[in-house]
């Protein structure tokens, strides 16, 4: 199986850091392989162009601080341009206006209706009040998908089923919305080729009556080299104010978001990480950098590989439990291990009585909350990580803007995190738990 | 039997050129100022955006460097017959033999599932046979409306059930209903998935072999829906799928945009899966058996 980018790059790096000097061959050699692993990643062919480009130019003009070996310096001069390259800062939503409207537009499937729940599950989360709109007369059975998905969260949804156009609809909800102090609009459009003049021209309108505050380009993360025409098509004739990255909960490598960040300059502001819709991340710049770039720390799921923690491993970790010396660290490294082996579900599932313990324990294996358990361990100190009671309230604010994550995010970890360490006390006394007990105990 | 989907070479060709620019067709008109490197790289380069992906790319380029000479027309005349040798190994239209024949419709999230079993059910009934849909995306927010409104639309009957309800529990209904109404063919939609989730693909297991338990050999023809504009990810979706339960067949929607779905090429070279339709557009009529000729001569 191909390898991710994350794990090609980690790769690539892994050698220019053990090589003496960074010379300009090696560089040379290095940036070639930086440039197949991006390509393979589906990042477009001239951006890629441009950004090894830069990376050369950078790499060569730097001299090695002494701090640093060769490597090191070399690994930071690309996560920093890479992270240039994604957006520099974070970036959040500008809802100025009143209604702030949100218009979301993109390709046929993308995940804009989807979306545009999500969206309105947050707003509504931060206290706003949100008023969907389904402006995607064409596909079938669209108006009735946004009703059903606003049911499910209780947001209010406009009945677009009395009109005929998507003008019309715009413009009966903006009246509404006047008349019901909703403060924001979030209106889904039909998904349509940015190249069908017909249909751009009526988004054109839209925007028109709608002066939206947002106008986001909801994209595939799995888009191929495409993904610069759709994204600049969408944006020349929009002018989009970002992008929003679905189905991030994949195996896509996520080139796709290099290409057109680069391309189009605007931000990628969030990813989608599942069809639920709670699973809307903010887009981190910084964060998939580093899991572009992370050497050994990079959770990919698509790896099937045969690995299983060994003997001596496992014995250790048992130690460990057995002296309740289990630390976040081990937890780090439990988590790394079984994502390794493929999905968490997947493994788990193999485990006897896995489902049940699963419901009545209420725990949640969605893949993207491991990844923020990840972020989350990984903004510790190590003094944290060794000795969790010290997590007063402003550590953990902390570690929630280090991690990109909510403090109400720690404090369910930590809970969790808890009741698992009472759990590994009662397998301790219930005696030899092997492999399986182990896994089970882990989560 | 397809009649209307016969266009003939030209018609997509026509239907696609207005939207892809021809892989050769920067190199064609630089070409005679070109020194042979930078010919190469130009080829290289078209070949990488068409998404056919960097392996496969280094390795054509390669044959035509080892070619010599620099004649653009002769090495794009090589180029597609190398494309075309790959291809027309997956051309193999599909064959209903039986009768009910089912059709299991899969894929990940948003690909054009629902969309192609509407179209297909037009172009089946309209030869003649009797067709029966099955709402197995059971997930989605109003997916099974959208089936029940394209069955309105071509004259087929839906089986659906609630929001939430097991797909394998519709899996069996409409086999039932297939069986008690004598149609010709089944029809079943599924939920998207995305490959790597186990407990999904784990769900799709069990469709089959429902499938296959209530009536004998099914699913006939099982079919892959891909979007043209996926990169190389959809080599891992062929894979994944056709390991949990195997893929008889592939669609590949959405080649009206400008993506050009050259991930087929290494899919045709690894997986050797029958490419059986095109889709050209959302319209009841924009499918289209595959031809290797026809692609490759639009897609060059
Ligand atoms: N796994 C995953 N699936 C997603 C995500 N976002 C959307 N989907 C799924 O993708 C499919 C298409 O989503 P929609 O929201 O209907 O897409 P759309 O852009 O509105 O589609 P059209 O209106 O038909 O153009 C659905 O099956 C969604 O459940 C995501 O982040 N992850
Ligand atoms: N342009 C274009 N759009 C398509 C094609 N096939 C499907 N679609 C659109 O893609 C979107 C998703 O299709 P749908 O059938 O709902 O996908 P599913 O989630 O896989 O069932 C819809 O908006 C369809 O109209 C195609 O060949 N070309
Ligand atoms: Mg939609
Ligand atoms: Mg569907």
């Amino acid at each position: 199986m191909l390898e991710s980018l994350s794990d090609k790059f980690g790769k690539v790096l892994r050698d220019v850091r053990g090589r003496g000097t960074l010379s300009e061959s090696n560089i040379n050699e290095t940036l070639k392989d930086v440039r197949l692993a991006l390509l393979e990643a589906d990042v477009n062919f001239k951006v890629v162009k441009d950004f090894v480009a830069s990376i050369r130019e950078k790499a060569l003009g730097k001299e090695v601080l002494e701090s640093l070996t060769p490597g090191q310096q070399f690994t930071k001069i690309v996560h920093d341009e890479l992270t240039a390259i994604l957006g520099g800062e974070d970036s959040v939503l500008e809802l100025s206006g009143r209604p702030a409207v949100i218009m979301l537009c993109g390709l046929q499937g993308s995940g804009k209706t989807t979306t545009a729940a999500k969206l309105a599950y947050a707003l509504k989360k931060q206290g706003r009040s949100p008023y969907l709109v389904p402006a995607d007369l064409f596909r079938l059975a669209a108006v009735h998908q946004l009703k059903t998905l606003a049911g499910g969260i209780n947001v209010d949804c406009f009945d677009s089923t009395e009109y005929n156009t998507p003008a019309e609809v715009c413009t009966e909800a903006l009246r509404i919305a006047g008349l019901k102090k909703y403060d924001t609009l979030i209106v889904d459009t039909a998904g349509r080729l940015h190249i069908d003049e017909t249909l751009m021209g009526e988004l054109g309108g839209l925007k028109t009556i709608l002066k939206p505050a947002e106008i986001l380009f909801v994209a595939d993360s799995m888009t191929g080299q495409d993904a610069v025409n759709t994204a600049k098509g969408f944006d020349a004739s929009l002018d989009v104010t970002g992008v929003i990255l679905t189905k991030f909960d994949g195996d896509a490598r996520g080139g796709a978001a290099l290409s057109m960040r680069m391309i189009t300059g605007k931000p990628i502001k969030y990813i989608g990480t599942g069809e639920k819709v709670e699973c809307l991340e903010v887009f981190h710049p910084q964060r998939v950098a580093g899991r572009i770039l992370d050497l050994g720390d990079v959770l990919t799921l698509v790896e099937k590989a045969q690995t299983t923690i060994d003997e001596k491993e496992a014995v250790a970790l048992q130690k460990k439990i057995k002296k309740d010396t289990f630390t976040l660290d081990d937890f780090k490294d439990q988590l790394k291990r079984i994502r390794k082996m493929g999905s968490l579900d997947n493994i788990l599932s193999m485990i006897p009585g896995f489902g049940a313990m699963k419901k009545a324990k209420n725990i949640d294996f969605d893949e993207s909350e491991m990844t923020r358990i990840e972020a989350i361990i990984n903004s510790m100190t190590g003094e944290e990580r060794r000795n969790p009671a010290c997590l007063n309230a402003s550590r953990r604010k902390r570690i929630a803007t280090g991690s990109g994550t909510r403090v109400q995010d720690i404090n369910k970890f930590m809970k969790q995190y808890q009741q698992m360490r009472k759990m590994m006390k009662k397998i301790k006394k219930s005696g030899g738990a092997g492999l399986k007990g182990m896994f089970q105990n882990m989560m | 039997m397809f009649k209307k989907m016969k266009s003939g070479l030209s018609g997509l060709r026509q239907r696609l050129s207005k939207t892809h620019n021809s892989i050769m067709g920067g190199v064609e008109g630089a070409a005679p100022t070109m020194s042979r490197e930078e010919f190469l790289e130009t080829l290289e380069e078209s070949l990488i955006t068409s998404d056919i992906g960097v392996a496969t790319s280094l390795d054509i380029a390669e044959r035509i460097r080892s070619k010599g000479g620099q004649n653009v027309a002769r090495l794009q005349e090589y180029l597609r017959d190398y494309l075309y040798d790959i291809l027309k190994e997956v051309e193999a239209p599909l064959k209903i033999e039986r009768s009910p024949f089912m059709v299991l419709v899969m894929g990940v999230n948003g690909v054009g599932k629902t969309t192609t079993i509407g179209k297909l059910s037009a172009h089946l009934s309209s030869a003649g046979k009797s067709v029966i849909l099955g709402a197995g995306d059971t997930f989605r927010a109003a997916a099974s409306e959208q089936l029940e409104l394209w069955g309105r639309r071509t004259g087929c009957d839906v089986i659906s059930q609630s929001i939430g309800t097991d797909p394998g529990a519709v899996t069996f209904d409409t086999i039932k209903a297939a069986i008690g109404r004598y149609a010709n063919i089944i029809l079943l939609d599924t939920a998207g998935r995305l490959h790597t989730k186990s407990n999904l693909m784990d769900e799709l297991k069990k469709i089959n072999r429902i499938a296959g338990r209530e009536l004998a050999g099914a699913p006939h023809e099982k079919l892959l829906v891909l979007d043209a504009s996926t990169g190389q990810n959809a080599l891992n979706q062929a894979r994944l799928f056709n390991e949990a339960i195997g893929v008889t067949g592939i669609v590949l929607t959405k080649l009206d945009g400008t993506a050009k779905g050259g991930i087929i090429v290494p899919l045709a070279k690894e997986l050797k899966i029958p490419i059986r339709y095109i889709g050209v557009g959302e319209g009841v009529e924009d499918l289209r058996e595959f031809k290797a000729r026809e692609f490759v001569e639009a897609i060059i």
